[in-house]
């Protein structure tokens, strides 16, 4: 994974990146907006309409909005807008679902500490396989001695308290944690010389990739202990979390492959030229390079897997969508479940859209760098 | 890992005998562990099962089920059988798809239109459209359009158009034919054959030779044919001693008569069309883009207005540049709609996850769910592939 030329050149393109779009930007505008006379009425019409849009959501959403939920659900009573009283009084709910009230801390900044290990991540200077293995491994280690406890004076939570926010965090990055190694593997064996192997993994690899992810939770959190001997069982938790990373990896999986396509063959035949044997081969030729060629799929395969961790609420764990469904399915704030769901729509969409928007920039600088 | 290593290194030498005698030892180990494997798993789940009392086989397809389904286009009771209740599932879901696919694509060729459109206004809607849909998870999107429609006024306040059509909290209800749902469902599915068979007697090169508009009334009439055929299919599924045409009204607590679209199959439809155009009007917009501006600069310069340059070299270009990404979206969309069982919609999934319950059955049914979803995977990505070769510009490089 390591790309150092690659960072230099993000680092020197992200300035000339927008240079060509800002020639005389209100000339181009006007020319969109008002170029001819149906360019015009059309204009109108649109404006029109985001306008009456717009109005209507900040009606709602802010001035006519209850903010504080001074008195419970009677707070919200007259109001013709958003009460987004409930999120004032609801927002521990949703966030860290059933972890006990006063270690909530806990599960906050265990949360922090692996958004925290996203962000740099994406940072080019931790571009080397063995900085990435350590920043995910220590970020992991801190939030499991936080949210898990039991050592270092904290109490012990035990698995099916966690929830809300931090769960869902907590099986995106286990689940793509474990199934990067796993895709890495199925790629070089799918890859194999030899026909029984290749041709296994790749039965496994399609067989996974044309199941819906729902089923394959299903299977991992149902069906397995009918299957399994029990010392091989676990939590159900971890059991989903496999479930999770083996779904990831198929499709990561073909992605690194296309990655290992695209490098040119006379890579590796200087390679073997050089007289290196396999491990260094893949590990210095082919994976760097496939890596790099995979970028803007792998991070796009994030922003879908994010996304999909929404759907453990069907096997019953406490995320954060099942949280907000307790945080209005109770206690009278029945009436206010918009609120809570544009919230829920929020928090995901902060952390989707600026993890697409980076994929975008990638991809940008990438087709920038290579021509 | 292990395996692997050795055979690679050797890959290195000349190839000699031994080494291929090594390769096929190596084989033979790696597909003796999985079939040990395997056989171990399966006996470890036979006694599992059996220390609970199950009989494995599928005996049990023909028992009666016992409980009920509350979305059916075939008419089905607790004395049911099993195998009923899941061919119930399988069509609940491919009905789904009927009509949220191609709703999908449509609201997606007009996002996509907005996109690509020179004006800034609505490229700002198209852009903020996909940007929201895109971001928010389809599970959730569910819940939210789910909530909505359940807490719509009793159907005693329902919202109505001109008294025929009501939208209330019991769902949505339109005027609709008397006829069996599986009447209705095959008459889709033919007008969705008939579309797709016009499109493509209207691309083949099979008729190259031939005229083009003895082309077109070919297209044409293979149409009129697929919806005479879904008519005819229509009358013949009529339910006796009604009238053809029913109009809903209000009787007591409840709407009598037309179509009733509960609130899961109009929440889950809202979804699948909602998220789905945002990521298919992404797919149009890179086919447009992919056409090159030569094409569209000479398609000007012969006089074709902006709509006839959009439908006869815009959009038939296009689709030939994204066919094989659409193909593995359609499937990807598929997949996504066995969201059912979180909001209670019967479809495949739910139905087989019931039965699990219910019936214990539980390797079998994972089974049967899986041979399913390969199956119908399998047969839409082979059709539309086969589509894609039928319409591909072969020998030429035309983008």
């Amino acid at each position: 994974m390591s790309a150092p030329g690659l960072a230099e050149q993000i680092a020197s393109d992200a300035d000339e990146m927008e240079a060509p779009g800002r020639r005389d930007p209100f000339g181009t505008l006007r020319q969109r907006l008002i170029g001819s006379p149906l360019q015009s009425a059309v204009s109108f019409v649109g404006i029109a309409i985001v306008a009456v849009i717009v109005w209507h959501l900040l009606d709602w959403g802010v001035f006519n909005a209850v903010f504080f939920a001074t008195e419970g659900p009677k707070s919200c009573e007259g109001a013709t807008g958003a009460c987004w009283a409930i999120i004032d009084a609801r927002w521990r709910l949703i966030f860290f679902g059933l972890y006990p009230y006063e270690l909530q801390w806990r599960s906050g900044l265990a949360c922090i500490v692996l958004v925290a290990v996203g962000i740099l991540s994406c940072v080019p200077r931790f571009w080397h396989a063995s900085r990435l293995s350590a920043l995910w491994l220590g970020g992991f280690a801190t939030f499991y001695v936080l949210m898990r406890g039991g050592i270092f004076g904290l109490a012990p939570v035990s698995e099916e308290k966690w929830g809300g926010l931090s769960l869902t965090v907590f099986i995106f990055a286990a689940g793509v944690l474990v199934g990067m190694p796993m895709a890495i593997a199925g790629a070089l064996l799918r890859r194999s010389r030899l026909p029984v192997i290749a041709g296994s993994f790749g039965l496994v690899i399609d067989c996974v990739r044309s199941l819906p992810l729902v089923t394959i939770l299903f299977t991992a959190a149902v069906i397995v202990p009918f299957v399994l001997p029990e010392w091989l069982q676990g939590d159900k938790l971890y059991r989903v979390i496999f479930g999770f990373a083996l779904f990831f990896s198929a499709y990561q999986a073909e992605i690194i492959r296309g990655g290992m396509q695209a490098i040119p063959p006379g890579q590796d035949e200087a390679a073997r030229a050089l007289g290196l044997g396999y491990w260094r081969r893949t590990f210095l030729i082919t994976l760097p390079q496939a890596f790099r060629n995979a970028l803007p799929p792998t991070i796009s395969q994030f922003v879908i897997t994010f996304k999909e961790t929404s759907l453990v609420i069907i096997v019953g764990f406490f995320e954060i969508m099942a949280s907000g469904n307790a945080a209005y399915g109770t206690g009278d704030w029945g009436f206010a479940y918009i609120e809570v769901y544009t919230f829920i729509a929020l928090v995901y969409f902060v952390f989707v859209f600026s993890l697409s928007r980076y994929g975008a920039f990638l991809e940008r600088t990438m087709r920038v760098g290579l021509h | 890992m292990k395996l692997f290593r050795r055979t690679d290194a050797s890959a290195t030498h000349h190839d000699t005998s031994g080494q291929s005698a090594r390769d096929v030892l190596i084989q033979a180990v790696f597909l003796a562990t999985v079939v040990a494997l395997v056989v171990y798993l399966v006996v470890t789940a036979q006694s599992s099962l059996e220390a609970q009392g199950m009989t494995s086989g599928f005996g049990f397809l023909f028992r009666t089920t016992g409980w009920p389904i509350n979305f059916s286009l075939i008419p089905y009771g607790f004395g049911d059988p099993y195998w009923k209740a899941l061919l119930i599932g399988v069509l609940n879901t491919l009905f789904l798809a009927a009509i949220s696919l191609p709703l999908a694509s449509v609201v997606g060729l007009v996002v996509a239109v907005l996109r690509i459109s020179g004006n800034g206004v609505m490229n700002f809607i198209g852009t903020a459209y996909v940007d929201i849909f895109r971001n928010i998870p389809i599970i959730l999107q569910l819940f939210f359009w789910y909530a909505v429609y359940t807490h719509l006024p009793h159907p005693r306040h329902a919202l109505t158009v001109a008294d025929t059509v009501f939208l209330s909290a019991r769902g949505l209800f339109i005027p609709g034919l008397n006829v069996t749902g599986l009447a209705a469902f095959v008459a889709i599915v033919v007008v969705l054959a008939g579309i797709v068979l016009a499109f493509w007697l209207g691309v083949t090169r099979r008729f190259a030779d031939r005229e083009v508009a003895w082309r077109r009334r070919l297209s044409w009439s293979a149409f009129a044919l697929a919806f005479a055929a879904a008519c005819a299919v229509l009358v013949a599924g009529r339910i006796p001693d009604t009238t053809f045409l029913s109009v809903p009204t209000l009787r007591g607590l409840n709407f009598k008569g037309g179509i009733n679209v509960p609130p899961e199959l109009a929440a889950m439809a809202t979804a699948i069309v909602v998220y789905g155009s945002s990521y298919l009007a992404e797919i149009f917009r890179a086919g447009f883009l992919a056409v090159r501006k030569g094409q569209i600069e000479a398609a000007q310069s012969l006089g074709l207005s902006p709509w006839q340059v959009l439908t006869k070299v815009r959009l038939p270009l296009a689709i030939r540049a994204i066919l094989p990404t659409l193909t593995n979206q359609y499937v990807w969309l598929l997949k996504a709609t066995t969201l059912g069982i979180a909001v209670g919609f019967a479809d495949f999934f739910m139905v087989v996850a019931v039965s699990i319950t219910q019936s214990g059955q539980t390797i079998e049914l994972i089974g049967i769910l899986m041979g399913g979803f390969l199956l119908i995977n399998y047969t839409l990505g082979s059709v539309l592939n086969r589509i894609n070769r039928a319409i591909a510009l072969k020998g030429t490089n035309i983008q």
